[in-house]
């Protein structure tokens, strides 16, 4: 269980929230309101306030890049500081072995960063990460600017994971995307969170059916 | 003790400003609009050297360690406030001064001493006729270094933040999240050093030998001063920009290896 209590980042919270393992939690809220802020801050990339734990362990008590190897975020736009792709990989044959899932050919890892389009980059970007295989898994638009299938297949990655028992907070503006994979919804709207439960909100009543 | 040495007079400084004046009229015969400026700068360069004399051959006869302490700190103040003030992305509160004057203190005190103690054995080791001219040569460089080094890092970071933070976010530590900016900022503030070792004696006679054939001194003594001088100067200025870049890359991030770039004043894009 991935927890925080009286988080506060900036001017937003003291918010409270909770991710269990096994289970997709997705963040709604209007531009602008924070989502991606509480995804770092959960990460610990930005300074907050409040106390957040990990099974029940503070974060404290962990050293910066072990927390962040178990509570792993996926920035919406993801950078890259070496020239190929294979050489952002911390394990090559897992990277390998993940690429046809997302509908990447085998030579993608000799690929030189700066010839790769959006789509590309964002997929590898999941890819890098969840070689790490994280306990909890953040991620911020995972799959905006993909064409359908290949963000099919980034829900049906992210499911699997899921199903082994990763925890998942999503910030999604893909109404079908988070209706899919997500079990509950949680609303960011003037600096306080607010649950919502899927049957009750506007997306579930506009997503095609 | 008998100078050995062309001694220069009233009148022949006279007649080298006067070639400064005949290209100031050149240029106002011409309308280039800087005969005023150069005027100005050839005043100024003047009235600042009458000072600087003044003070030093004050400074030198009194061999006051206090007055030399003084002189030194008005040196890395003035050292501080210009390497400060070429900053693109300055730290909030008094960071960027700060960062400078403390790396161009440690890097200008330490290989002033080891010069001191260990080459030139003046007594009294601070003797200011040998002290203040060693620790200006090396500061004047240092400055540099550490100016270039610190805009390049701040300017780098700012950049490259994507890239940053996805390596902190993937479990790397700050200081391999910031390898790459930390490389390219030590790289600028060495460049000039480097460039001028290079070139030194094939493109150029460095000033201060030139200064000593001038004055009568052997070339083969002149260049053994102008090396030690060239190393000294070389290892003030790594020394500077190795401090500067470590310190600010620290201040950049936190104990929790996250990037602060809400430490830098302005638009970082935060």
């Amino acid at each position: 269980m991935l927890e925080a209590r009286d988080l506060t980042i900036r001017h937003l919270g003291p918010m409270r929230l909770s991710v269990a393992r096994g289970v997709c939690i997705a963040l709604s809220g209007p531009s602008g309101a924070g989502k991606s802020l509480i995804l770092r801050a959960l990460a610990d990339l930005e300074p907050n306030g409040g106390t957040v734990t990990l099974d029940g362990i503070e974060r404290e008590r962990f050293s910066a890049p072990e927390w962040r190897r178990q509570v792993g975020y996926l920035a919406a736009d993801a950078g890259w500081w070496a020239a190929t792709v294979g050489e952002h990989m911390a394990d090559t044959d897992a990277a390998r072995a993940l690429l046809p899932r997302l509908h990447l050919p085998d030579d993608a890892l000799a690929w030189a960063v700066s010839r790769l389009s959006t789509g590309e980059r964002k997929r590898l970007a999941l890819v890098r990460l969840l070689i790490q295989a994280p306990d909890f898994l953040l991620l911020d638009e995972p799959a905006s600017g993909l064409d359908p299938e290949a963000a099919g297949a980034v829900d049906t990655l992210v499911q699997a994971h899921q199903a082994a028992g990763a925890g998942i907070l999503l910030v999604t503006h893909d109404v079908h995307q988070r209706d899919h994979l997500a079990d509950r919804l949680l609303t960011l709207r003037d600096g306080t969170l607010a649950a919502t439960t899927a049957s009750d909100t506007r997306s579930r009543v506009e997503a095609p059916a | 003790m008998t100078a050995d040495y062309i001694v220069l007079g009233p009148v022949e400084l006279a007649l080298a400003a006067g070639l400064v004046v005949l290209t100031g009229l050149l240029a106002l015969v011409l309308r280039l609009g800087v005969a005023g400026r150069l005027f100005i700068a050839a005043v100024r360069a003047t009235a600042q050297l009458a000072v600087m004399a003044l003070v030093l051959k004050a400074l030198f006869e009194m061999a006051s360690p206090w007055l030399t302490a003084l002189a030194v700190a008005v040196m890395l103040g003035f050292a501080g406030r210009e390497a400060a003030a070429r900053q693109g992305h300055k730290f909030a509160g008094w960071w960027t001064l700060g960062l400078g004057t403390s790396a161009m203190t440690v890097a200008g005190l330490l290989v002033t001493l080891f010069a001191l103690t260990a080459q030139i054995k003046a007594d009294p080791w601070y003797d200011p006729a040998y002290a203040l001219p060693l620790l200006g040569m090396i500061l004047g460089n240092a400055m540099n270094g550490v100016s270039l080094a610190l805009d390049r890092l701040s300017g780098e970071v700012i950049r490259e933040r994507p890239a940053i933070e996805a390596r902190l976010a993937l479990g790397h530590d700050r200081w391999q999240a910031l390898a790459g900016p930390v490389r390219a900022a030590a790289g600028a503030g060495l460049i000039p050093v480097v460039n001028a070792m290079s070139a030194m004696g094939l493109v150029f006679i460095p000033g201060m030998m030139t200064g000593q054939l001038l004055a009568g001194v052997p070339p083969t003594q002149a260049v053994r001063y102008q090396l030690m001088i060239v190393f000294l100067i070389a290892a003030g200025t790594a020394l500077g920009v190795l401090a500067v870049t470590l310190a600010a890359a620290a201040r950049l991030t936190d104990g929790r290896h996250r990037l602060r770039l809400d430490r830098l004043r302005g638009d970082t894009g935060v």
